[in-house]
Order: C-alpha cells, then structure tokens, then sequence
C-alpha cells in the first residue's frame, strides 16, 4: 500500500501558513492588511510566516505603493499551487484511507 | 485509537482550507433581509407611481388634453421617484447586511466584497446609462424591461462573488424583462413583481436558508 503521508508537505503543518496558502490559491493576490483581517493575526506573526514561504518559493512578494503608504501584495507561485495541492489531495487520501 | 488521531487532524485542516478559501473569496454577509428590505421599498414606489399616471391620465380625461410641461412635470416625479426609492432600497439593504457582518464579526469592506460591488456595479452602471439614453429620447416603454435585464445581468455577474443563489434570481429578473419586451404597456406591473415581489420571495428563502437557525 502507498504511503499516505506522500505529499504531506511540513511547511503547511502551520495553521496561518495554510491559512495563507488558502487564501491566495482564490485570490490572483492579495495585500498584507488583507490577508492580516483575514486571518485574524498580528503585523508580526504573519510576516514570519510569509517570510518562510517565500523562501521556499511559495509566494511572489510585490512591493508597492498607494499614495506614500506602502502596500505589500502577495501572489502565489506555480510551485506553490502544486505544492499546495499536492497537500490537498494527501489530506483528503488520508481520510479516504482510514474509511 | 492512534490511527484516528492524523485523520481527525487532517480533517480539521481541510475544513479551514475550505472555510478560508470561501471566505476570502466571497462575501458571504449579504443578508436576505436586505432583499425583503429592497422589495418592500420597490413595491411602495411602484404605488407612488401609478398614482402619479392615474393623476396624470386623470388630468388628460378630465381636461381633454396634456400640455408639454405637464408631461415634462412627470417625468421629473417619476424620475425623482426612482431616485428615492434607488437610495431608500440601497441604503436599508446595505444596513441590514452591515448588521448580519457585524454579527458574524466579519468585515463589510474587504477584498471580497469589495469584488462583489465592482461586479455588481458594472452591469448597473452601464444599464443606467443605457436607460438616460432612451429617456433622452423620449422612449419610456423600454425603461421597465432593461432595467430588469441589466439588474438581472448584474445579479447573476455578482453570483461568482456572493452567495450562488442569487444567480437564480438573476435568472428570473432577466425572463421577466424579456418577457416585459412583449407587454410593454404593463411596465409598472412588471416592475413591481422583479423588483418588489420577487425580492421578497428571495430574500425570505435566503433568510430561511441562512440565518433562521443562527
């Protein structure tokens, strides 16, 4: 029987990095307040985190402006959506699995 | 017992996935309230206005004839009506879905409704446009039946981005403007049921649907 742990990726293992991932898999992207609301978070936490998978090439940081206030937006990657996904179907094989 | 545990855990991420992925890209705060709210305001003006054409066509049986400024004297009522009756409906609508947000300690103005109001918008603003254009030119049989089209248009564009229902009340506003394009002389009727009556009738099935149990 095939391992059905293959394709779980720890990186998700976080709840606000698979909050993250979620919310950009619908959102062509997203600015960090957004995401902040969203996930109902602190300014701090959620950079780490965003930090994190953008390092491994998860995400796509675009940093610009409104007027002279920053406005950081994010947008996930190609290996990102495959990654993710990869994680998706894991889960739901793991339930599938255990029935 | 061990072996439930990953499966529980796993679970329990899928749900989140699934609740962030919906909330982040819906907005899923639109209150059917806010549809009965609307209809109820629809029907009242629809009253106003034909009071407004029996008075109208009252004047016309009794004087025997119109003048040019009495007719251009309705078409400012009527335009003013509309005016109201757009503000009133928008404003109780917008009020009762701010509340059901607040309740669910949801934000009103995020990125998803803030697609759910462009969507909307696009089909309003160019079928309001397209109705000044008629009116411009004095063809008021058309005016009832486009803007059930285009709010029909506009509901079912918004669908994507809100609660799906409402595609199906885009549906129906769309038939009965088209179907309105046969009995142009019954505008005012058809307006009253798209706008009023089925508004109504949505927003009591959503309220069913989605808040009587919360």
């Amino acid at each position: 029987m095939k391992n059905p742990i293959t394709g779980l990726n720890k990186i998700f293992d976080n709840r606000i990095r698979l909050g993250v991932m979620s919310v950009l898999m619908v959102n062509e992207e997203i600015s960090f307040n957004d995401l902040k609301a969203l996930l109902e978070v602190t300014d701090g936490n959620l950079a780490t985190h965003l930090v994190t998978l953008e390092e491994n090439g998860f995400l796509k940081v675009h940093k610009g402006f409104i007027g002279r206030k920053t406005n950081t937006t994010y947008a996930i990657t190609r290996l990102g959506e495959k990654t993710f996904s990869e994680h998706i179907n894991a889960l739901e094989n793991m339930i599938k699995g255990v029935k | 017992m061990e072996e439930n545990k990953p499966t529980a855990h796993s679970l329990e991420e899928l749900k989140d996935i699934r609740r962030i992925m919906e909330r982040s890209s819906r907005f899923v705060s639109l209150s059917g309230l806010s549809g009965v709210a609307a209809g109820i305001c629809a029907l009242g003006g629809a009253y106003i206005a034909d009071q407004i054409f029996r008075n109208y066509y009252g004047e016309y049986n009794s004087r025997g004839f119109t003048t040019g400024d009495d007719f251009s004297r309705l078409k400012i009522k009527l335009i003013l009506l509309a005016a109201g009756v757009f503000v009133l409906a928008f404003s109780s609508a917008f009020y009762l879905t701010w509340r059901k947000a607040k309740k669910q300690g949801l934000p009103v103005w995020d990125p998803a409704s803030r697609r759910l109001a462009w969507n909307m918008l696009m089909p309003l603003v160019a079928g309001g446009a397209f109705i000044l254009g008629m009116l411009r030119y004095d063809i008021w049989i058309f005016v009832a039946p486009a803007c059930l089209v285009f709010y029909g248009l506009a509901l079912v564009n918004a669908s994507k981005y809100t609660l799906s229902d409402i595609r199906y009340l885009g549906y129906c506003e769309i038939i009965l403007g088209t179907v309105n394009m046969l009995y142009t002389g019954l505008g005012l009727w058809f307006w009253g049921i798209g706008f009023g009556l089925l508004h109504i009738i949505y927003g009591i099935i959503m309220w069913n649907k989605y808040e009587r149990g919360n």
